[in-house]
């Protein structure tokens, strides 16, 4: 395996709209910048696969910039490993051994999955799941497809999944008609976001939408044949082909733990200029709240302006920023979770997939740790970014250490770091091992 | 009509949209993507990298992600399933 040594003034990891425009808001000021990512292209969850065809004008305004700057697009790249001013990353083409002297981390939020009998049935998807799965190629015409969870994120898969020739039975969303009465009524403030829900109600009518609506157990023999439903303290079935099932959306903070980055609340904690804890490292978009897309966006270009030492240029941006922290707020009320969502999984429901651990064996134990010390729950290759997550929601723990290496590699990549650095943990904070 | 790439999954010949994944050949075979500790069949899940459940061989590479690996003609998928 080959290793290759690049320098970069700005490395920006995460493709999505908080590092596009972080990218090529950094590289304006003449910076050489590169733009890192795991997936096979960049556009993050949100654009995926629109650095082609976009579907907004947001979107086609972003990539055009993109394509129209200097800023070097790695895809494809996983990072496994960071160190003060340096980072390793696993492709196709071997080793990334990268040295930057500022950082900037959109590593974006993924869905949170909460477990309940039958979750882990073939043809039951993550809805965000789901909708990756359609925008690289899945065909679903004709598939009936039940859609349930909470977040804005359900209606996006509702509309492109009929868009797709899909048949949506229903949108089901656990919170309460009267929260998401409120949310619209605090969405339409905006006119970008009144644009957004006018669009998915035209593209989803007659799709019955319910509220205090969540999935109990997914139901079949070897796939999936139908849900069952709790639906305003009732409970309903629907026969269906798919399930995309997801609630709402959690920052990936392994990057910014590993590196040592403060988090407070669940968040990673950055001060106006995006600025983490940590010299010449920065944060923008999710991990530092779910504020959605046009929050991603104005984050990313203060990053990108702060990292190049233009201040004056990101204060001009702290109003709108501020204005998209509304949205963030409206969101966090809306889709608060329901308690009853703690008690879906039965005591042999899996919790952990990657090493099928049942809800009753990890729920004895009193910590994270201890659950998996004694259960092998969150050691698996997903190094607990789906159980763990669960846990902290199912159990109130606190999912504490990040431990090298970040991402599951190959050997020979970790021998070609391993040789030249310290893999026993980051070094970025300078504090003790 | 779009464009199509042919590949194969546990020797079957799937045709897939240009554009797709081995994740969405892997479910377009109808095949499963793993098998799981306790003997389950699973099928590719997040859509996005993180939760390994469509890790497949490809080209004779084991344990890649199959949802973030782009479809070329005539690669060959493995699947456990």
């Amino acid at each position: 395996m080959a290793s290759t040594r690049l320098h970069f003034d700005v490395v920006v990891i995460g493709g999505g709209p908080a590092g596009i425009a972080a990218a090529v808001t950094a590289s304006k000021s003449g910076a050489t910048v590169a733009l890192v990512d795991d997936n096979p292209g960049v556009g993050g969850q949100i654009w995926r696969g629109e650095a082609q065809t976009a579907s907004t004008p947001d979107a086609a305004d972003w990539f055009f910039r993109l394509r129209h700057s200097p800023v070097q697009v790695i895809a494809g790249a996983r990072v496994f490993h960071l160190e003060s001013g340096k980072l390793a990353a696993e492709s196709d083409r071997g080793v990334l051994d990268v040295s930057y002297r500022d950082l900037i981390l959109a590593t974006g939020a993924r869905e949170l999955f909460l477990p309940f009998p039958g979750w882990t049935l073939p043809n039951v998807f993550g809805a965000g799941g789901l909708q990756a799965l359609m925008k690289t190629g899945l065909p679903v015409r004709g598939k009936r497809i039940v859609i349930a969870g909470t977040g804005p994120l359900l209606f996006a898969v509702a509309s492109y999944a009929r868009k797709q020739g899909a048949k949506v039975l229903a949108v089901c969303e656990q919170t309460s008609f009267q929260k998401m009465a409120r949310f619209a009524t605090a969405t339409a403030r905006t006119a970008e976001k009144m644009k957004d829900a006018l669009r998915f109600a035209w593209e989803l009518r007659g799709i019955p939408h319910w509220t205090n609506c969540w999935p109990v157990a997914a139901i079949g023999r070897d796939d999936l044949e139908r849900v069952r439903l709790s639906h305003n303290g009732r409970i309903r079935e629907l026969e269906c082909d798919y399930l995309a099932c997801g609630f709402h959306l959690i920052p990936n903070l392994e990057l910014p733990k590993y590196a040592g980055c403060a988090i407070a609340n669940g968040f990673v904690q950055v001060d106006d200029f995006q600025r983490t804890s940590l010299p010449h490292i920065y944060c923008a978009g999710e991990p530092t709240s779910i504020g959605g897309l046009e929050m991603a966006l104005v984050e990313g270009q203060i990053a990108g302006h702060a990292a190049t030492r233009n201040e004056n240029a990101a204060r001009r941006l702290f109003a709108e920023r501020a204005a998209c922290a509304r949205f963030a707020a409206a969101l966090r009320s809306a889709f608060e979770f329901r308690p009853e969502l703690k008690f879906l999984a039965d005591p042999d429901t899996f919790i952990c997939r990657c090493e099928d651990v049942g809800f009753e064996r990890v729920r004895q134990y009193g910590s994270w740790r201890e659950a998996k010390l004694h259960t092998r729950c969150g050691m698996g290759p997903c190094q607990g970014r789906v159980c763990g997550s669960a846990a902290e929601f199912l159990f109130g723990w606190h999912i504490d250490s990040v431990r090298p290496p970040v991402f599951a590699v190959q050997c020979a990549s970790l021998a070609m770091v391993s040789a030249a650095s310290n893999l026993n943990g980051p070094k970025l904070n300078g504090g003790p091992q | 009509m779009p464009e199509t790439i042919t590949v194969r999954v546990n020797g079957a010949t799937v045709e897939v949209p240009a554009g797709a994944t081995a994740a969405v050949a892997v479910v377009m075979a109808r095949a499963k993507s793993r098998v799981s500790v306790a003997g389950q069949p699973r099928m590719p899940f997040c859509g996005m990298g993180t939760c390994f459940e469509c890790r497949c061989e490809i080209n004779g590479e084991t344990q890649k992600r199959g949802c973030q690996v782009l479809c070329q003609r005539d690669m060959e998928i493995r699947s456990n399933g």
